[in-house]
């Protein structure tokens, strides 16, 4: 093992966020690989609060709305003033203002923890989008405030007008945080964060004051949500009142928690995952935000390690290639597992087209095959597929995790072994 | 100006009194369980939307029983198969099963009645005005709901203090190990309070369903108040429960009637502030436009001054 060999999924993340422009070149795929660039910046702020210091926020949208509209009117104020400010430094006007808003109300939510935590995380979430409604002049009404990126200072040439552009500036910023919030868990201050997550009372005996810590990593969470609100208004160019709401709050919790909070690269997953699901789930279907609830409530029920922890939990067996001892019992369940997914999609497509779109009459097409929503036969096959891959499911689900946990121990012995 | 006194101390009665229909059953779930239940606002819109559909086939009135019985119901099984599974994997998990419940219950009501407010009207029979004060009418629709908010919560204290049923839920809500052992069936009382609570809030959501407006949103509009009301009043405790429910209703509805502002105060005294001088938009607000604020300042300062709230025995 070389001493450098850390570096390595540095550089291959380096590649692919270079390479993807080629791959994916379509407008539309560049948007959306814009959108993940700083979701994924603002998913991983999220999860230094609750994965890493254990603090649940549900008002974390408030620093990265706050760094937004700053950056918002900095743009506006150096493209009026004409200062030789280039944009790509614009980022950091917006993790100052998450940085120096976390100051102010972090220095009140993180004297407590816990439930009272999140419980003035969500006041304060309310009360700056109430204040939003009241300070018309910052938060520019109904209309919100516009801006324009192609207005300040070139640099070899740059306008930052084509998305290309606007990609890579996201890109490089997104890489830059990935690597700083990386390094961030790997100081002593990051390990004194997992400390005061996992027992905050022996934090205290070592001599560590767990305000302190939860206080300083909460600035910290608020620079990147900034960073990632500044890069969200130079992509849209404009930014509204709604970005500081309970909304994207809430909806940076689903993003983290869905990704899988435990690992550094859950919230990256989850980022990209969510993105991808808002954007092209949202073209097939009108109740995509219910998948993505339900989705969230059935990782919070039986995986609550994310999907990346369901991935990454196999690591081990397939260092020691126990893994395949576990694919029968997979294959077991696949068939019930499937015929609840089809049975679910086909209950709530058919009701969201019998509810929503009750004027288009009863026909209705799901994945190419056309069929009658109001058809009893449908009705029938979907309380079969939910009743019989249920039932099945609960019966070999305890299959599974035997087989996974023998794998496992095999997997432990022979590396005790060796 | 006696006439404003006197119609928002009533307004404001009774949306207090409302807010306590709700954060009783929530203080209640929460000193039992631990479970700052988060859809709980979810489960008034329900009964309010329960209430809607039943008033359109048979009337008001069987819906002002039977939707929070249903939802009770719901919450029940809500209890025993989703929150029972989490309960495990600690509090913070339990928080986010019932936040991510909420997220469920809004699309789900957003897909079934869709996405504007639908016409729940007042019954009939209380379609009059039950009283002319000076040049306002008070609907008589408001006097049933002062009075069943009342009716309820009597009823709720005696049950709580005069009960056998009531000894146990006290009992559990301290010593839950030790009423076990008493031979009671404890996951059972909390699952009937969780229950209890759910009907408590459909039964709020019904009652207000025709004079506010039902409407999607409605959930996540009042939750956070009925968060600060528990915690102001200390978490856990009913009669700082009751006396935050009373203040939060009277100050909003209050402040919502003021409409001075800072700059209106100060050029009585001869400094002239307009829109344009430093920190402008803050000088100009009215009391009535910073009203939906007052509430979170109430949380922020009790947290800080008062962690455990006006009532608590124990810290949030």
């Amino acid at each position: 093992m070389n001493r450098h060999s850390y570096l390595l999924p540095w550089f291959v993340a380096a590649a692919v966020v270079l390479v993807l422009p080629y791959v994916f070149t379509s407008g539309a795929a560049l948007t959306m690989m814009s959108l993940m660039g700083f979701a994924i910046i603002f998913a991983l702020s999220f999860n230094m609060l609750l994965g890493q210091t254990g603090m649940l926020s549900f008002g974390h949208a408030v620093y990265y709305g706050l760094g937004g509209f700053m950056t918002a009117h900095a743009l506006n104020v150096i493209a009026a003033g004409k200062w030789p400010i280039p944009l790509p430094v614009l980022p950091l006007v917006g993790g100052l203002t998450g940085l120096s808003f976390a100051i102010l109300f972090g220095w009140v939510s993180t004297k407590r923890a816990g439930t009272a935590f999140s419980m003035i995380s969500l006041g304060i979430g309310e009360l700056v989008a109430a204040c939003s409604l009241i300070l018309r002049g910052f938060f520019g009404g109904e209309g919100g405030v516009s801006t324009s990126r192609t207005e300040t200072l070139r640099l070899f040439g740059i306008s930052f007008g084509p998305q290309i552009q606007v990609y890579y500036l996201i890109a490089a910023w997104c890489l830059l945080c990935m690597v700083a919030m990386y390094a961030f868990t790997r100081t002593p201050l990051g390990r004194m964060c997992n400390a005061v997550r996992d027992n905050p009372e022996r934090a205290e005996f070592v001599g560590y004051s767990t305000q302190m810590v939860r206080f300083i990593a909460f600035c910290v969470a608020g620079f990147f949500a900034g960073v990632a609100g500044g890069l969200a208004a130079i992509h849209y160019e404009i930014v509204t009142a709604s970005v500081v709401g309970a909304v994207p709050s809430g909806y940076v919790l689903l993003m983290a928690y869905i990704g899988g909070v435990a690992f550094f690269i859950g919230p990256i997953i989850g980022a990209v995952l969510m993105t991808l699901l808002q954007i092209s789930l949202s073209d097939y279907t009108g109740a995509w935000q219910l998948y993505v609830g339900v989705m969230f409530v059935l990782v919070v029920m039986y995986a609550p390690w994310g999907l990346g922890g369901l991935v990454l939990m196999h690591g081990p067996l397939l260092s020691a290639g126990t893994f395949r001892r576990v694919l029968p019992a997979y294959a077991l369940v696949a068939l019930p597992s499937a015929m609840l997914f089809v049975g679910g999609v086909l209950l709530v497509e058919t009701s969201h087209h019998l509810l929503v779109k009750a004027t288009e009459g009863p026909a209705m097409q799901l994945l190419g095959v056309d069929y009658a929503a109001n058809s009893p036969l449908v009705w029938i096959a979907i309380v079969v597929l939910l009743v019989v891959g249920g039932v099945l499911l609960k019966r070999l689900a305890p299959r599974v995790s035997e087989a996974f946990h023998a794998a496992r121990q095999d997997a432990l012995s022979k590396r005790i072994a060796a | 100006m006696l006439e404003l006194i006197l119609f928002s101390s009533l307004n404001g009665l009774l949306y207090g009194l409302l807010l306590f229909l709700l954060a009783s059953g929530l203080t209640l779930i929460f000193s039992m369980m631990g479970v700052l239940n988060f859809a709980h606002a979810s489960f008034y819109m329900l009964g309010a939307y329960f209430g809607y559909q039943i008033s359109l086939h048979v009337g008001y009135w069987p819906g002002l029983v039977l939707a929070p019985l249903l939802v009770g119901g719901i919450g029940a099984l809500v209890e025993r198969y989703g929150l029972r599974t989490v309960h495990k994997f600690g509090h913070v998990a339990e928080l986010l099963f019932t936040f991510g419940l909420a997220f469920i219950i809004e699309e789900l009501v957003q897909m079934v009645w869709g996405k504007i407010p639908v016409d729940y009207r007042v019954p009939e029979l209380l379609n009059f005005s039950a009283f002319t004060l000076f040049s306002t009418t008070y609907p008589a629709f408001r006097m049933f709901m002062l009075c069943m908010s009342v009716v309820v919560f009597i009823a709720l204290l005696l049950l709580l203090t005069r009960t056998r049923v009531g000894l146990i839920i006290r009992a559990a809500l301290s010593h839950p190990n030790m009423v076990g052992a008493l031979g009671h069936n404890v996951p059972m009382v909390f699952m009937l309070v969780f229950g209890v609570g759910c009907g408590l809030a459909a039964l709020a959501g019904v009652i207000a369903g025709p004079a506010l407006v039902t409407q999607p949103a409605m959930a996540a509009s009042l939750g956070p108040i009925l968060f600060v009301v528990v915690v102001v009043g200390g978490l856990g405790s009913l009669p700082g429960a009751f006396i935050a429910s009373l203040a939060i209703g009277l100050i909003q509805t209050f402040a919502v009637a003021v409409n001075v502002s800072v700059a209106d105060v100060l050029g009585h005294v001869g400094i002239t502030l307009t829109r344009d001088s430093i920190g402008g938009d803050l000088w100009m607000a009215t009391v009535a436009q910073v009203a939906p604020i007052i509430p979170y300042m109430l949380l922020v300062l009790v947290l800080i001054f008062r962690p455990k709230g006006l009532m608590g025995d124990r810290d949030t």
